[in-house]
């Protein structure tokens, strides 16, 4: 019985010595990669955006290790699932920060989901990259955004369709999904539109739930207003599922590209997976990237794209190039500032320019915005886009609407000595309307 | 590539030997050549417009076939072709006299490009060069043309179409789109007020689109002419939105009713809340994409049968599914309605997951086959195909699904067992074996609905998440227990949602119909069409 005991303590504490050599292996092993978070959904609503999204930055950081790693140290790829739960996401940034250390993070689709881990970024200080187009009046220290704010996206589709080139439109019908984003971007839109001597009466303006489905009353209002005599467009800014019956019931009841095109902003090559778009060609999007843009970047990006998700019909996205960009302006900031502490980091991240897949350079700007160039794009029969109309340079993201009147007068710089997100330029303080 | 170039330079010193307007068609060679040396959209609508001012019917195609995006430059000589995709070469063609002229790659072709611009200003062409077409259809499609973008320089050619126009209803439109013309040339008044009674009596949206062009513009007698024209145009016109909204309910009622009318089953029979209902209906959305999917790889020819292959098999797979869970869970759980809410809302959360890990998060094309695309005119309503099926489809299951519960000996046994379950079994029916049944049934329908419901609706792991809702509510309102209560029930909120749209708007829409319906549960417990007897109370 004795013998026992003792062999069975030996036996024991041998494993005790040895889950302890394990742990300060395993510690080690820690110690030689650098974290990155990547919170996207990858089940509910937003799983149809999100897993791509994740499935790139799983690409792009094989890549990177690929090529080395960065300051001698392998990436590690740390990938949690928010659920498409807002809450959940501000519970998982912080898990990503506190429990795994992640040295940046990757993540969110929607406005909401943004705003919800704003507060967690800030308290613990950490980066995120946010990858989507958005509605714009933020600027936050620790947020840098990749996708388009309003003006590098509505403002120039508007002055497309409103060109000889797309049509001459004189009346505009703002369709979308009720929600922040449509609603802040339909709201800069209707003061843009009036200041180009838009009469109210030739602006309609209709929001639609989450997920609709029944686009039948909404179709016919939009083809009763387009009977008024003048050349009309439906700007669109309807989220993610609710696109796909719209532009069926669109197709059904006849409404042709050539009589009223309507100009979406939200909907891409991976949005139009799901359709036949035979009906559909001629409408248009405006966005940053499209598949089919032509330059030996984009065919190297698609061409990897496909090796990792192994699978040839999987398309790219705008959202996909944000990523992209996102990263290699990290990866270049982390190898400026020599370290992957967030705040050197932030403070290298301002003037760092990367190639972009359109064939040009974009550059991570004082407000935290980039510069990108905007293309206009008609659908294609086979699901892509055709672009026809490229800014002829590079826009620069306005955070600040020049067109809202309470954020006219903010401007945002993050250098020192100002370091504001919201600088009032008449009152010549920090402060105002924002978050800070 | 040096043989194509030479069958091609064969073919075309053939054809312009042969032909007998060799010059002309010289000319017309010369133009299209320069579609190659076109460098933006503008330049391009120059040559379109330079094509259509020599007025010969051979531009058609080349025209044609650029709006549709198949005008190819051929990159080793420059030549510009008609191009037909094919499995992984694209055909070329002659551009005017259509004549095969070879294959070659997508790598050594470009497509010239077209907008929406382009796309109008051909087709307006088309308009004019068609008009002498012998297929009365192309010249309905040309006198609309005209009619939608009227010009001063159209009336003469419309003044000779009408004069050798032989089917009346055509020579009506030609006439309409005269009256169009007349009213935007510096035609006298006189012409002006007849082209306006004329347009007036047309009565359609197109018809209120000029008229109010022309009263923003005109001046006198002709503006008071278009006035009232507009005045009167708009009073039909309400008339019609009204019949509209009411076939917008009715519609928006049919798809209610193919959600709900499983569940109309699983809950409203059974009494079990059935909260992967959704996932039922997303299982046969699936099951058409799938079958869709093998006949677009093995057999092209069945696309338009699809649906009809898909529906028996969505059935089986929604209801075998639907088995599963009754057998494995649901039946565990009879008389725990909490319970039981939670355990099927588990089990929805895992079908979803495993749909979207099977065959991906993003959306899936199913197509609509030929019979369920457009849609067609009754005065100034606009029917979709799609739509009538659906309304078509909804009624017959629900005709079916009464025959079954009223005239079979299985609905028998299952009202049977809803009504005293005890009593049935003492009777020797076999109660869990007519649950599982019932509860399969429920979901073979929901199965089948999701079939329908591919034709209108994303098909995504999300799909069913839309329905559950909606479907629950059309139940509880009908009245629990009843099929007729789900029919009534269905199409009521269908229409009074589809009234209130257009003046409250979506969002607000739905609201006031969901506060409506609060309230009416109030006064009513138990729905429209409550059973009455003492088994529901018990």
């Amino acid at each position: 019985m004795r013998g026992n005991f003792a062999k069975i303590t030996k036996i024991l504490s041998a494993g005790v010595v040895a889950a302890g050599l394990l742990a300060s292996a395993s510690a080690k092993a820690a110690e030689d990669t650098i974290k990155v978070g990547i919170l996207h959904s990858l089940s509910g609503t937003m799983a149809i955006s999100e897993t791509t999204l994740k499935d790139v930055m799983l690409m792009l950081i094989d890549e990177q290790n690929a090529k080395g790693g960065l300051l001698g140290k392998k990436l590690e790829a740390v990938v949690v699932d928010p659920a498409s739960n807002w809450p959940l996401f501000a519970e998982k940034a912080r898990e990503l920060i506190s429990k795994d250390k992640v040295a940046a993070v990757f993540g969110c689709w929607t406005s909401v989901s943004r705003k919800s881990v704003l507060p967690v970024f800030s308290e613990l200080d950490n980066i995120l990259f946010y990858p989507v187009q958005y509605e714009g009046e933020e600027s936050e220290r620790n947020v840098f955004y990749t996708g388009a704010a309003p003006n590098q996206q509505a403002i120039p589709a508007v002055d497309y369709l409103m060109s000889a080139d797309g049509g001459s439109v004189k009346r505009w019908v703002l369709e979308g999904t009720d929600y922040v984003y449509p609603r802040t971007t339909n709201k800069i839109l209707e003061a843009y539109l009036k200041s180009k001597g838009v009469p109210a009466e030739d602006i309609m303006v209709n929001y639609t739930p989450f997920g609709f489905s029944d686009w039948q009353t909404e179709v016919s209002a939009i083809k009763k207003f387009g009977s008024a005599g003048k050349k009309t467009a439906v700007v669109s800014t309807v989220n993610g599922d609710a696109n796909v019956p719209f532009y069926k019931e669109l197709g059904n009841q006849g409404i042709k590209a050539e009589d009223i095109p309507v100009m979406a902003f939200s909907v891409g090559e991976e949005e139009l997976a799901g359709l036949d778009t035979k009906p559909l060609v001629g409408h248009l999007a405006a966005w940053n990237y499209f598949e089919s843009v032509n330059t030996p970047e984009n065919k190297k990006f698609i061409a990897d794209w496909h090796k990792f998700i192994k699978n040839n019909k999987r398309t790219t996205n705008d959202p996909m190039e944000a990523h992209y960009i996102g990263f290699n302006m990290w990866v270049k900031a982390v190898e400026k500032a020599g370290t992957t502490d967030p705040d050197k980091v932030i403070d290298a991240m301002v003037g760092v320019s990367v190639p972009n897949l359109t064939g040009g350079y974009s550059t991570m700007m004082p407000n935290h915005h980039i510069t990108k160039p905007v293309l206009i794009g008609e659908i294609q029969a086979n699901g892509q886009f055709q672009t026809v109309s490229k800014t002829p340079g590079l826009v620069m993201g306005d955070e600040w609407s020049d067109y809202l009147p309470d954020s006219k007068d903010l401007i945002s710089d993050w250098r020192a000595p100002l370091s504001c997100g919201n600088f009032n330029v008449k009152a010549g303080k920090c402060g105002g309307k924002g978050t800070n | 590539m040096k043989i194509f170039r030479a069958i091609g330079l064969t073919l075309l010193f053939l054809l312009t030997t042969l032909s007998s307007s060799g010059a002309a068609e010289a000319d017309l060679r010369a133009i299209i050549a320069k579609f190659a040396t076109a460098a933006d959209f503008s330049e391009t609508g120059v040559i379109v417009r330079e094509l259509t001012a020599t007025g010969d019917p051979a531009v058609e195609r080349p025209l044609a076939a650029l709006a549709e995006g198949n005008l190819y430059i051929r990159a080793a000589d420059s030549m510009v072709f008609v191009g037909k995709e094919g499995s992984d070469s694209i055909q070329l063609f002659d551009p005017l006299s259509g004549e095969a002229a070879g294959e070659a790659s997508a790598d050594d072709l470009t497509q010239i490009g077209v907008n929406n611009t382009l796309r109008r200003t051909i087709r307006d062409a088309l308009g004019t060069l068609t008009l002498g077409s012998k297929d009365p259809t192309v010249r309905i499609a040309a006198a609309n043309t005209m009619f939608k973008t009227p010009d001063a320089a159209n009336i003469e050619p419309l003044d000779a179409a009408i004069a050798s126009e032989s089917v009346a209803s055509v020579k009506a439109l030609l006439e309409q789109a005269r009256g169009a013309s007349i009213l935007v040339s510096d035609k006298p008044d006189a012409d002006k007020l007849a082209a306006i009674a004329l347009i007036g009596a047309r009565g359609d949206r197109d018809a209120l689109s000029l008229l109010t062009s022309v009263e923003a513009n005109a001046s006198g007698a002709v503006k008071e002419a278009a006035t009232a024209a507009i005045a009167s145009i708009n009073s039909t016109l309400a008339l019609w939105d009204a019949g509209q909204n009411i076939w917008y309910g009715i519609s928006l009622g049919s798809v209610l009713l193919l959600a709900a009318i499983g569940l109309a089953i699983t809950f409203g029979v059974m009494g079990v809340i059935n909260m992967a209902h959704g996932e039922m209906v997303m299982l046969g959305a699936y099951t058409t994409f799938v079958v869709q999917q093998v006949i677009r790889t093995s057999f092209p020819g069945l696309f338009d049968w699809s649906l009809v292959i898909a529906l028996p098999l969505a059935f089986l797979v929604a209801a075998l599914v639907g088995l599963a869970i009754e057998r494995g869970i649901i039946r565990f759980l009879y008389g725990r309605p909490l319970e039981t809410l939670l355990a099927t809302w588990g089990v929805s959360l895992i079908l979803q997951q495993a749909v979207r890990t099977i065959f991906g998060p993003t959306n899936q094309e199913v197509g609509n086959p030929s019979w369920m695309s457009g849609s067609f005119d009754i005065g100034q309503l606009a029917i979709t195909w799609n739509r009538l099926w659906i309304l078509v489809f909804a009624l017959a299951v629900f005709g079916v699904l009464l025959y079954v519960m009223k005239r079979t000996p299985w609905g028998l046994q299952m009202r049977a067992v809803t009504a005293n379950r005890r009593m049935a079994a003492s009777m020797g029916i076999k109660t869990p074996w007519v649950d599982a049944l019932t509860f399969a049934l429920g979901s073979g329908i929901a199965g089948i609905a999701g079939v329908a419901l591919s034709q209108i609706d994303n098909v995504s792991p999300n799909l069913g998440r839309g329905y559950i809702i909606d479907s629950f509510m059309v139940v509880v309102f009908g009245g629990v227990g009843n099929l007729w209560g789900t029919l009534v029930g269905a199409f009521s909120l269908g229409i009074v949602n589809k009234f209130l749209e257009p003046y409250a708007g979506a969002v607000l829409g739905k609201i006031v119909v969901l506060v409506l319906i609060i309230l009416f549960i109030q006064k009513r417990p138990r729905g429209l069409f409550a059973l009455k007897g003492r088994a529901v109370e018990a």
